[in-house]
């Protein structure tokens, strides 16, 4: 195992990150929701993703009131869950995922199924089914404490948001609790394609390395390999939902692999 | 110690700060402004005298014995928060937000709603200010109360239909708070119950909590004495902790909440939150919630559109927890029959939230009798129920819906 320059073990999703940064680029992030169109389609689609460019898979749990997200992905995560998607698939398509490809698989998830769960369990089964960590969009580090001790216990990331808005101290507090990287929104608003990508979140990132991040990627927007270039010439990643969503949503997982190779482009040295 | 005295952001386990990051440094800000308001008599004489002069504060009380006959003869009084401005104790709440938001240098005010009665409060405050408003309010609540919508829209409001999920009161919060996510610089989110994330459970029962205040004083003038109970409806719960709050510390005065238990609390279909429910995390705060085993959310049925939420503040949950207060189930039915009593006893058409309130008051007067005084936080007037009444009881003649 690698060591990080703070002394302690990389995680599989910290070694990917810096090795694309070693590289002289950046790491793409994939999202896309289980069980949209249906599990099967689902998993063949983070698959295609990690087949065609995307170094992180970041898959994400429907829940009824995702109030971090958009139009785009409140469609896709509210036909999951009329479909009757339940938690148990998202470790099932974990399980599948990794089984299939190396590429580290993240869940993003809001707080409440974790909590209902049982934030030990969903760890524990999390790990065992191959998965790498959480991003917990409403879950700050102040109200984190079982979930910090948790993710300590099994090894597991766990990536906190950073916003334009948060003060130095609390980005500082992103920073020092996260693990994997730190998700800088780009800007303030919720999941969806913008044509321009603020350029808060350049600040934002800058900010972030004053508190010390070697590890900050930014999403909410970006949906082409002209924004992932343009985010990778500051930050350590680019992540990318709805477009890809989109992608799946229209032409399915050959327009998945299709938008995701695109937008690999973006991570070249050019 | 004081139950009186709690100021966030935990009751107990319950409350906290569960919302996306962009949101903490508006949380922040709007706590902090609040806590300097609360303790500015500037601020407090500005609200007292638009109270004075704009709500028509103090509210009075209304001895209700013809309804008590029903009520095991149990003496019943009702604090009468129907006849405030805009109908309903939410202008309470509405107009200390909106000061707080003028203090912040907020020009645009949004808010979410159920029966349309915080939007409708939320509008007028806007007005009266001159700030811009937008209400969101799920399609199914701008249909059961289309009267609601136009006083809104007459009001200089912009009223968004919500369509997404169960398209009732837990979907609006969810599009206010994106709203609010991504305009938080310009925007207060004038969030309408003692839900949400801190410092709203606290600050909203702060803005409520006169009407208990007036009310136990107007009782012990009418009475002598403090009565036996004092009851509420509880939807997220505003109008239940401000009538419950002069009185926490009051160990012989029984606190009861009656929640919505529509079709019936062991059926599909309610909205009994603490009586069904069971701790999670919604809308920015821990508290009990209507959810499966997974988590998800529950929709929520009640006949009243200010009640059907699958959430409740933090601070209910905690006052349950503890005993201090009981929490029971009141149906759809039993709401409607109370309802009825009233109006037909008394001459006082109340919301069908507020009979919820009375339905439960009904049986407990039953069972604490003759001797007992019974305190109602009447919450707010029928009105905008005539609609659901009308055909709910068949009183609109089929020719007459043309004019
Ligand atoms: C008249 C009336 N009473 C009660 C409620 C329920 O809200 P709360 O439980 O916050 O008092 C509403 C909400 O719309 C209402 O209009």
């Amino acid at each position: 195992m690698t060591e990080t320059q703070s002394g302690t073990t990389a995680s599989p999703v910290e070694r990917v990150i810096r090795a694309r940064r070693e590289a002289g680029t950046g790491a793409l992030i994939g999202y896309l929701p289980v069980g949209f169109p249906d599990l099967e389609t689902s998993v063949d689609a983070a698959v295609a993703l990690a087949e065609n460019g995307v170094d992180v898979i970041e898959l994400g749990l429907p829940y009824s009131d995702p109030v971090m997200d958009g139009p785009v992905i409140q469609a896709a995560t509210q036909q999951a869950l009329a479909q009757g998607f339940r938690l148990r698939d998202g470790f099932e398509a974990v399980r599948r995922i990794t089984s299939r490809v190396d590429a580290p698989v993240v869940l993003m998830t809001y707080w409440n199924p974790v909590v209902q769960y049982g934030v030990d369990r969903f760890a524990d089964d999390l790990a065992a089914a191959g998965g790498a960590g959480l991003i917990t969009p409403d879950l700050i580090p102040d109200e984190a404490g079982e979930w910090i001790a948790a993710s300590n216990r099994t090894g597991l990331d766990r990536i906190f948001l950073a916003a334009p808005s948060s003060t130095a101290t609390r980005l500082q507090q992103a920073v020092s609790t996260s693990r994997g990287f730190v998700y800088a929104v780009s800007t303030m608003g919720i999941t969806g394609a913008r044509s321009d990508v603020d350029n808060a979140a350049r600040g934002l990132v800058e900010r972030l390395r004053e508190a010390g991040s070697e590890s900050a990627c930014v999403g909410l927007g970006i949906s082409t390999a002209e924004q992932v270039r343009e985010v990778l010439a500051y930050a350590d990643g680019a992540i990318v939902g709805s477009a890809l969503v989109s992608a799946l949503a229209n032409g399915g997982v050959d327009e998945v692999a299709r938008t995701a190779r695109a937008l690999s482009d973006g991570t070249r040295v050019s | 110690m004081a139950l009186r005295t709690q100021t966030g952001p935990y009751f107990g386990e319950y409350g906290g700060r569960y919302v996306p990051e962009s949101l903490i440094a508006a949380l922040d800000e709007l706590a902090a402004e609040y806590e300097s308001a609360r303790d500015d008599p500037a601020f407090q004489a500005e609200l007292a005298e638009l109270h004075r002069t704009y709500t028509g504060r103090p509210s009075i009380i209304t001895e209700v014995p013809r309804f008590a006959e029903h009520a095991g003869g149990a003496r019943v009084i009702l604090k009468r928060e129907d006849l405030n401005h805009t109908g309903s104790h939410k202008i309470n709440n509405v107009l200390g937000q909106a000061l707080v938001a003028k203090r912040l240098g907020k020009t645009r005010l949004i808010a979410e709603t159920g029966a349309g009665q915080h939007g409708v409060a939320t509008a007028t405050a806007a007005a009266l200010f001159g700030m811009s408003c937008v209400v969101y309010m799920g399609e199914v609540d701008t249909e059961r109360q289309a009267l609601n919508v136009a006083r809104m829209r007459l009001l200089g409001a912009e009223v968004i239909p919500v369509k997404t999920g169960s398209r009732t009161l837990k979907d609006a919060i969810n599009d206010a708070l994106r709203d609010w996510v991504a305009n938080v610089d310009t925007t207060h989110y004038l969030l309408g119950t003692v839900a949400g994330p801190h410092p709203f459970p606290v600050m909203v029962r702060d803005f409520h909590k006169i009407i208990g205040e007036e009310a136990r004083q107007q009782v012990l003038d009418l009475t002598g004495a403090l009565p036996t109970a004092v009851t509420a409806c509880v939807g997220g719960g505003s109008n239940a902790m401000g009538i419950f709050h002069a009185f926490l510390d009051d160990p012989d005065v029984q606190l009861f909440g009656y929640e919505a238990a529509g079709e019936g609390a062991d059926t599909p279909r309610h909205a009994a939150t603490i009586t069904k429910g069971r701790p999670g995390v919604l809308h920015g705060a821990r508290s009990y919630m209507l959810q499966d085993e997974d988590g998800q959310t529950v929709e929520s049925h009640s006949i009243s559109a200010g009640l059907d939420y699958p959430g409740v503040g933090p601070e209910h949950a905690w006052l349950s927890d503890i005993g201090r207060a009981s929490y029971l189930p009141v149906t759809d039915a039993a709401a409607m029959d109370a309802l009825r009593l009233l109006s037909r006893t008394e001459g006082i058409i109340p919301a069908i939230e507020s009979a919820h309130a009375l339905a439960g008051t009904l049986e407990l007067g039953r069972k604490l009798g003759p001797d007992s005084v019974i305190l109602v936080n009447l919450s707010g007037r029928g009105d905008k129920d005539m609609e659901t009444a009308g055909r709910y009881f068949d009183l609109i003649d089929a020719e007459a819906e043309q004019v």
